[in-house]
């Protein structure tokens, strides 16, 4: 039984469906071994939009305040699609690439160690 | 011939136990529909014993007495500007997150005991309840009481109960008591009774009002000594039904030890916030989160759970990743309070030198190694006028709800990624034990309102984040958050102070 309830067959309202989120999905962005930024970051997006523009346009604002982000070699970051290896095709769209709904992306660069080494 | 005067325990024969009665022409099951679709087999109510055995008239007495000496230090408290002789005006800002995050709590846990005590079965059990009811109302009373003091002379106070439904680090303690609330009777007893009244309470209720009295605040110490009297009984309450439950039927066994996996993870996991007071908050310090928690959890709990194997209960499932936790999570905890400073509805600042030190003492292997740097980094930014805020929101854990800063615990750089699927929709755990309530009830928490996601979905106001804390959280920006360093808060203490 997917729930403990005294109502027969009670179900829960899925408040985080896709269609309540006016056009936009949610995507989640991760900096693997750089913990300034607490946690993965949290972006509406509409799904048909490229990954180009997640790229360019989304992620700098909220990274780009990190001294490592600069240094960033991008053809060696390796990156992560709902825990699975992926490569991002900057000319296709989120949702044609299998970025849906509440995925997570998550880049690595194992060449930054984060600040003074210690994955920060 | 004067009326013959009845003992206590005649007194509470009749106050509760004749207070039942058999049901003629009304189906029993149908007075107390809750009682059995948990799984619960009670066999024999008449084997509950209230060990306090505490009846109305005593308890109005004895309460009315403590009451009486709480409000006459409260007054003195505030006729001698009692605000002015705390150690040092950051500490304030825990007497914010307590006021904002536990005492609604308290609310919560009178309206649970309330339901609870109507849906057992059992008298002596619901009057135990009705009486912890009036207790956690007293107690959300006498915080605000003392609380209200404070009000006068900082900022951030003014609108705790229109927060806590809406601020996004609130829906933390808010989903734990709606989690339970939403629960049966019984798991709501060992949720809250049990799990957290019993095994965890001392974590938040003995440190935390020392911390208070080696800080000066004497109106903080006053409520928590009065509540300490009481907890006495609501712990005894926990275990109590605890007992109870386990002697009855063998079958219970196995459902009351998932409920303490479940509620023992959930509370650990809610007692985030108070390791960060411990070590951060207090600008004197009592004892670190990770003392506490061995003083509290590991020894008073590890006695408490080879009492309780005989009954078949073995350890909170994932008690060994808590053993490892309590070296990181209050220092994550402040981290992430620190770099969203602009959103939160009190003051964050940097460690001082000694307090880093302090850290480093306390913490030997992991401050230095993982944590330091991180302030390290901070004071660089901030020397260069850069304090940093962070940009944007973070992913929340669809259990807890809290932001998914923890980390694996075999790899403390490395964020904490658990999922799940349920009916084509993604759901994300900061942990093995969130993933697991998860998995066992899905269709409890696809209804998780997640603060994060409610901004996105635009039913908290908007569109920026200024508007969001102006108007729909009524932080009054500006004064109620950023950093302590030039704040109002700051600014009228050094006025006071005469160091202006």
């Amino acid at each position: 039984m997917p729930v403990h309830a005294i109502t027969p067959n009670y179900s829960g309202e899925v408040k985080d469906r896709i269609e309540n989120f006016n056009g936009n999905q949610v995507v989640y962005v991760g900096w693997d071994k750089h913990l300034m930024f607490c946690a993965p970051f949290a972006f509406p997006l509409p799904p048909d939009m490229p990954f180009r523009v997640l790229f360019e346009s989304v992620m700098p604002d909220p990274f780009c305040v990190h001294p490592e982000w600069e240094k960033i070699d991008w053809s060696n970051v390796s990156w992560l699609l709902d825990g699975k290896p992926f490569t991002p095709q900057l000319d296709i769209a989120l949702q044609d690439q299998g970025i849906g709904h509440k995925s997570v992306v998550r880049f690595q660069t194992p060449e930054l160690l984060g600040f003074q080494n210690s994955g920060v | 011939m004067a009326a013959k005067k009845l003992n206590l325990k005649d007194k509470y024969r009749l106050l509760t136990r004749d207070l039942d009665w058999e049901f003629s022409y009304q189906d029993r099951k149908e007075a107390f529909p809750y009682e059995e679709f948990e799984g619960i087999k009670i066999t024999d109510w008449s084997k509950w014993e209230d060990p306090f055995r505490l009846t109305m008239d005593s308890y109005w007495k004895y309460q009315a007495e403590k009451e009486k000496k709480l409000y006459a230090i409260l007054d003195a408290f505030s006729q001698n500007n009692g605000q002015t002789n705390i150690s040092d005006p950051r500490y304030v800002n825990a007497l914010k997150i307590f006021l904002t995050g536990v005492s609604p709590l308290e609310y919560q846990a009178y309206q649970g005991f309330a339901q609870t005590g109507r849906e057992f079965g059992g008298v002596g059990a619901r009057v135990a309840c009705q009486m912890q009811s009036i207790d956690e109302l007293r107690h959300v009373q006498t915080q605000i009481h003392a609380m209200s003091h404070y009000n006068k002379f900082f900022d951030g106070f003014q609108e705790f109960s229109h927060q806590h439904d809406r601020i996004w680090y609130l829906s933390v303690p808010k989903s734990f008591f709606n989690d339970a609330r939403a629960a049966g009777p019984f798991e709501f007893m060992v949720a809250i009774g049990f799990s957290f009244e019993y095994v965890l309470t001392n974590l938040l209720f003995v440190p935390f009002m020392s911390g208070a009295a080696y800080n000066g605040d004497m109106a903080t110490v006053t409520f928590g000594f009065s509540a300490q009297s009481d907890e006495a009984r609501h712990m005894t309450l926990g275990l109590e039904v605890i007992k109870f439950l386990l002697e009855q039927h063998e079958d219970n066994v196995p459902i009351v030890q998932k409920w303490i996996d479940k509620w023992f993870w959930r509370g650990t996991r809610l007692l985030t916030i108070v390791a960060m007071m411990m070590d951060y908050m207090l600008p004197n310090k009592v004892m670190s989160w990770k003392e506490a928690w061995e003083v509290y959890f590991e020894e008073a709990g590890g006695a408490l759970f080879k009492d309780l194997a005989r009954y078949g209960i073995r350890m909170p499932k994932y008690a060994e990743t808590i053993e490892k936790e309590k070296e990181h999570i209050s220092h994550q905890a402040w981290w992430t309070f620190y770099t969203h400073g602009h959103a939160t509805g009190f003051h964050t600042w940097i460690p001082s030198d000694e307090e880093l030190d302090w850290l480093s003492e306390k913490y030997p292997d992991t401050f230095d190694k993982y944590y330091r740097p991180r302030w390290e980094m901070a004071k660089e930014m901030e020397a260069k006028g850069e304090r940093f805020y962070t940009k944007a929101l973070p992913q929340l854990c669809t259990v807890c709800q809290i932001p998914m800063l923890f980390t694996e615990m075999d790899d403390p750089t490395q964020t904490c990624y658990r999922s799940s699927d349920y009916e084509e929709n993604k759901y994300h755990f900061c942990s093995d034990g969130c993933k697991d309530i998860f998995d066992d009830e899905p269709e409890k928490y696809v209804q998780s309102w997640l603060p994060v996601h409610q901004i996105f979905q635009g039913n908290c106001g908007g569109p920026d984040v200024e508007d969001i804390l102006r108007d729909y959280y009524r932080i009054n920006v500006g004064a109620d958050n950023m950093d302590m360093k030039g704040s109002p808060d700051e600014l009228r203490w050094k006025e006071w102070k005469g160091t202006a």
